[in-house]
C-alpha cells in the first residue's frame, strides 16, 4: 500500500477529484482573464486612436486657418516651426514628385504619399534628430492632404504610446498567467497530495478490515472535515457490524450448544428405538417423546426468530392501548393456580389503569415469560411470593410493570448476563427451557420503545418491564 | 384419539408438495377426505367450484396468495371455514388473516394434531354457531343462561373462568382440543404457552366435576390436548 512508485503517485494525484476540479477551474480563470485583458486593450487602443484622430483633426483646423490668411509660405513656415516643438506631431510637406520640402520627417514608408484622406493603416517614418532607435521604425497615423499645384501636406501623430501600452499589458497578462499557473499547480499539488494521502490511510485501514480485523476504524483526524465526518459515520456503521458480528458468533456459539444438545437426544432417543425393537406401546412412546422434543425445538426457533426480528429492526404490530392492570389481572388469574402447585403464592397488587401504546399478545407474552421464570428460580422449598407490581412516573414518563420474587435472586454482576440469548446462568443450566426466555422479553420491551431492567427485590428479583408513558 | 367426528371434505391449498402429500395423508387416517391444490388459481377454482366443508390454506402460493382466495370466496358469499396457514407468524400477520376472512390461524411449523383439532372445531362451529342456550355431557349439564353447572343434577359451583373453561369443552365435546386453543378461547392469548399452566386450570375443573363421581368425562389426549366426552 505505502510502497507506491513516485511517477504512479503522481499520476494518482490527477486522479483525485480535488486536483481535477482545480484543473478546470485554473482553465476557466485563464481564459476568462485572457479574454478580458484583450478586450480591455483593444477598447483602449480604439479609444486612443480616435483621441489621435481628433488631435490631428485639430490640428489640420489650425493649419488651414494659417493656409487660408498666410497662404503656401506661412503654412510651410508654421509648419517648420511647429516641427521643431517638443513632442511635435508628424509633419511632412512634399512636391509632386515625393521629394520632402519641410516637416520633421526624414523618409517614409513608401506609397504612403500616394493618397490623400486617412492614411488606412499606420505606416513607418523615420523622424529628423532621431538617433537612439535606429532599428525601430516609428509608426504613425497620418490625414494627407494635396493641393492644386501638386504638393502634398501630411499630418499625423506617432502611435508608440499606445504601441508602448499594449506591450506593458501584454506583458503583464503573461506574467499573471504565470502567476496563476504556478499557483493553482501548488494549491493543486498540495491539496490533492494531501487528500490522497487520507484516501491512502483510509484505505489501508479499511483493508484491514476486510482482512477480518473487525476492531480496526479508519483514521480521524482533528480537522473534523468531510473525511473525518465520512471516516466517523463509517466508524459508527463499524462499531455497530462489530456489535452484531460479536452477538453472530455468540449465537453461534450457543445454538451449537442449546440446538445440538436436544437434537442429539431426539436422535438418540430414535435410534434407541429401533435398536431395541420395544414393540407397539415402546415406539409410540418413543415417537411420542421425540415430538415432544421437537416441539422444544419448534419453541426455540420460534423465540429466536422473533428476538432477530425485533434486533434486525423488521417488526410488525400496530400499536393499540394496552391497560397493563387488565393484563396483569388476567394473568395473575391464570398463574395463581400453577404458582400455588409449586407451592408459592402469587399476589397481584397492579391498580389500574396503567395505559401504554402497544400490542397486549406482546405484553402478555412477556409477563408470561416473566412469570415462568419466578416460578422457576424464584420459589425455594420454603414456598415463596410473586408478586405483580404496578408504578406510573409521571415526572420520568414512565410506566412499569413489576414481577417481584423473594427467591435466590441475580448477583448484581449477572444480571445484564442474565438478559443475553441462550444464557443461561450456571445454576440453571440443568433446568429445562431454551435459555430465551428474558431475552425474548427485552425483545418485546425494545419493541415497545422501553426495556426489561433487573432489580434487587432484597431477597429475590423484581424484573422490571418499563414502558414509555402513553399520550 | 379423536373419535365421533363426522368425515369432512377438505380442500388443501398448499405449494409444498410433500407437505400437501403429508397432510392429505394424514387427515385420511383421521377420517376426512382431502383433495389437494398447489398453486392459488387452482385453489380458488376449485374452492368456489366444489363443496367443501373446510378450507386449508398457504398464506404464500404461486400465482395469488392465499389471503386473496379467502376474501374473494367472502365476498362471493362463500363462508366456507377457512384455516389459513403461514410461516408469518407476528401478532399483526395474524390480525390480517383473520380480517381477510379467515376463521383461524396456524402457524409454520405446526403440530398435525393440532391442525387437526382446529379444524374439526372450525366446522363444528360452521354448522351449529354459537347460539346454543346449553350442553350436556353424560349426566354433565351447562346452561348458558343461568350460569349454571350440574351434574346428576348435583350443583357445581364454577370460578367464572372455570366456566368458560368448561363451557368451550362442552360446546365441542366430543373433540379434541388443544392447550393453545383453550389459551385463545378462554384468556384470549394467542401464544404458545410454555408450561403446563393450562393443565393446571384443567386438572382443577377436572376435580370440581369428577370428585364424588365414578365416571370420568374430561379426557387428557397425550400429545394433543383435552376432551370431553362421556
Amino acid at each position: 500500500m505505502s510502497q507506491v512508485s513516485p511517477r504512479r503517485r503522481f499520476g494518482a494525484v490527477f486522479q483525485t477529484t480535488a486536483v481535477r476540479l482545480s484543473a478546470l477551474y485554473l482553465l476557466l480563470f485563464s481564459v476568462c482573464a485572457v479574454v478580458l485583458v484583450f478586450y480591455m486593450t483593444s477598447l483602449a487602443a480604439g479609444f486612443f486612436m480616435s483621441e489621435t484622430r481628433q488631435a490631428i483633426e485639430q490640428e489640420v483646423r489650425s493649419l488651414d486657418r494659417i493656409y487660408q490668411r498666410g497662404g503656401m509660405r506661412g503654412l510651410v513656415v508654421a509648419i517648420d516651426r511647429r516641427s521643431r516643438a517638443p513632442g511635435a506631431f508628424v509633419y511632412l510637406v512634399a512636391d509632386q514628385t515625393g521629394r520632402i520640402l519641410a516637416g520633421n520627417v526624414r523618409s517614409l514608408e513608401p506609397g504612403v504619399l500616394d493618397s490623400h484622406g486617412w492614411t488606412p493603416r499606420p505606416f513607418s517614418y523615420e523622424k529628423f534628430r532621431q538617433r537612439a532607435a535606429g532599428d525601430r521604425s516609428p509608426h504613425a497615423m497620418a490625414n494627407i492632404f494635396r493641393f492644386e499645384n501638386g504638393m502634398s501636406v501630411l499630418v499625423g501623430r506617432d502611435l508608440g504610446e499606445p504601441e508602448r501600452l499594449r506591450v506593458i499589458v501584454q506583458r503583464s497578462l503573461m506574467f499573471a498567467l504565470g502567476l496563476m499557473a504556478l499557483g493553482g499547480f501548488l494549491i493543486w499539488f498540495f491539496i490533492g497530495r494531501r487528500a490522497l494521502k487520507r484516501i491512502d490511510a483510509m484505505s489501508s485501514a479499511s483493508a484491514g478490515i476486510v482482512a477480518g480485523d473487525l476492531s480496526r476504524r479508519l483514521p480521524v483526524s482533528r480537522a473534523n472535515d468531510e473525511f473525518d465526518r465520512l471516516s466517523g459515520s463509517l466508524n459508527t456503521m463499524l462499531g455497530r457490524i462489530e456489535t452484531l458480528n460479536d452477538g453472530l458468533r455468540e449465537v453461534s456459539d450457543s445454538i451449537a450448544h442449546d440446538l445440538k444438545t436436544p437434537l442429539t437426544r431426539l436422535r438418540n432417543r430414535a435410534e434407541d428405538a429401533l435398536r431395541k425393537k420395544p414393540g407397539e406401546t415402546g415406539y409410540r412412546d418413543a415417537l411420542e417423546d421425540m415430538i415432544a422434543e421437537a416441539d422444544q425445538l419448534i419453541r426455540v426457533f420460534n423465540a429466536m426468530l422473533q428476538i432477530s426480528r425485533v434486533e434486525a429492526g423488521y417488526t410488525k404490530f400496530t400499536p393499540e392501548p394496552v391497560d397493563l392492570a387488565a393484563v396483569a389481572g388476567e394473568l395473575a388469574e391464570l398463574y395463581e393456580p400453577l404458582v400455588e402447585d409449586a407451592g408459592g403464592h402469587l399476589e397481584n397488587s397492579v391498580v389500574g389503569p396503567l395505559i401504554v401504546a402497544g400490542s397486549r399478545e406482546l405484553v402478555g407474552q412477556a409477563v408470561t415469560n416473566l412469570l415462568d421464570n419466578a416460578i422457576k428460580y424464584g420459589l425455594t422449598e420454603a414456598g415463596g411470593t410473586v408478586v405483580l407490581k404496578g408504578r406510573a412516573d409521571r415526572d420520568e414518563g414512565r410506566v412499569e410493570l413489576l414481577v417481584c420474587d423473594n427467591g435466590k435472586g441475580i448477583a448484581s454482576d449477572d444480571r445484564e448476563r442474565a438478559v443475553r440469548r441462550f444464557e443461561r446462568l450456571d445454576e440453571s443450566r440443568t433446568e429445562p427451557g431454551s435459555g430465551l426466555g428474558l431475552s425474548l422479553v427485552d425483545a418485546i420491551m425494545r419493541q415497545h420503545g422501553g426495556a426489561l431492567r433487573l432489580e434487587d427485590n432484597g431477597p429475590g428479583l423484581c424484573a422490571v418491564l418499563s414502558f414509555p408513558a402513553s399520550g | 384419539m379423536p373419535a365421533k367426528t363426522q368425515p369432512m371434505k377438505v380442500l388443501i391449498i398448499e405449494d409444498d408438495r410433500q407437505a400437501a402429500s403429508y397432510l392429505k395423508k394424514a387427515l385420511a387416517e383421521a377420517g376426512h377426505a382431502a383433495d389437494v391444490a398447489h398453486d392459488g388459481d387452482d385453489g380458488y377454482q376449485m374452492a368456489a367450484g366444489g363443496t367443501y366443508d373446510a378450507l386449508i390454506v398457504d398464506r404464500m402460493l404461486p400465482k395469488r396468495d392465499g389471503l386473496s382466495i379467502v376474501s374473494q370466496l367472502r365476498t362471493e358469499d362463500d363462508r366456507t371455514p377457512a384455516l389459513i396457514l403461514s410461516a408469518l407468524g407476528e401478532v399483526d400477520d395474524r390480525v390480517t388473516g383473520l380480517r381477510a376472512g379467515g376463521d383461524d390461524y396456524l402457524t409454520k411449523p405446526y403440530a398435525f394434531s393440532e391442525l387437526l383439532a382446529r379444524l374439526e372445531v372450525l366446522q363444528r362451529r360452521a354448522h351449529n354457531g354459537d347460539g346454543d342456550t346449553g350442553y350436556r355431557v353424560a349426566d354433565l349439564e351447562l346452561d348458558r343462561l343461568s350460569r349454571r353447572v350440574t351434574r346428576a343434577g348435583q350443583e357445581i359451583t364454577l370460578q367464572p373462568r372455570e366456566f368458560r373453561l368448561l363451557e368451550y369443552l362442552m360446546r365441542n365435546a366430543g373433540r379434541v382440543v388443544t392447550r393453545t386453543m383453550l389459551l385463545e378461547h378462554v384468556w384470549d392469548y394467542h401464544f404458545d404457552p410454555q408450561t403446563n399452566v393450562i393443565d393446571v386450570h384443567v386438572s382443577r375443573l377436572r376435580g370440581k366435576i369428577e370428585k364424588g363421581f365414578d365416571k370420568p368425562l374430561l379426557h387428557t389426549v397425550r400429545g394433543a390436548g383435552y376432551v370431553i366426552r362421556d
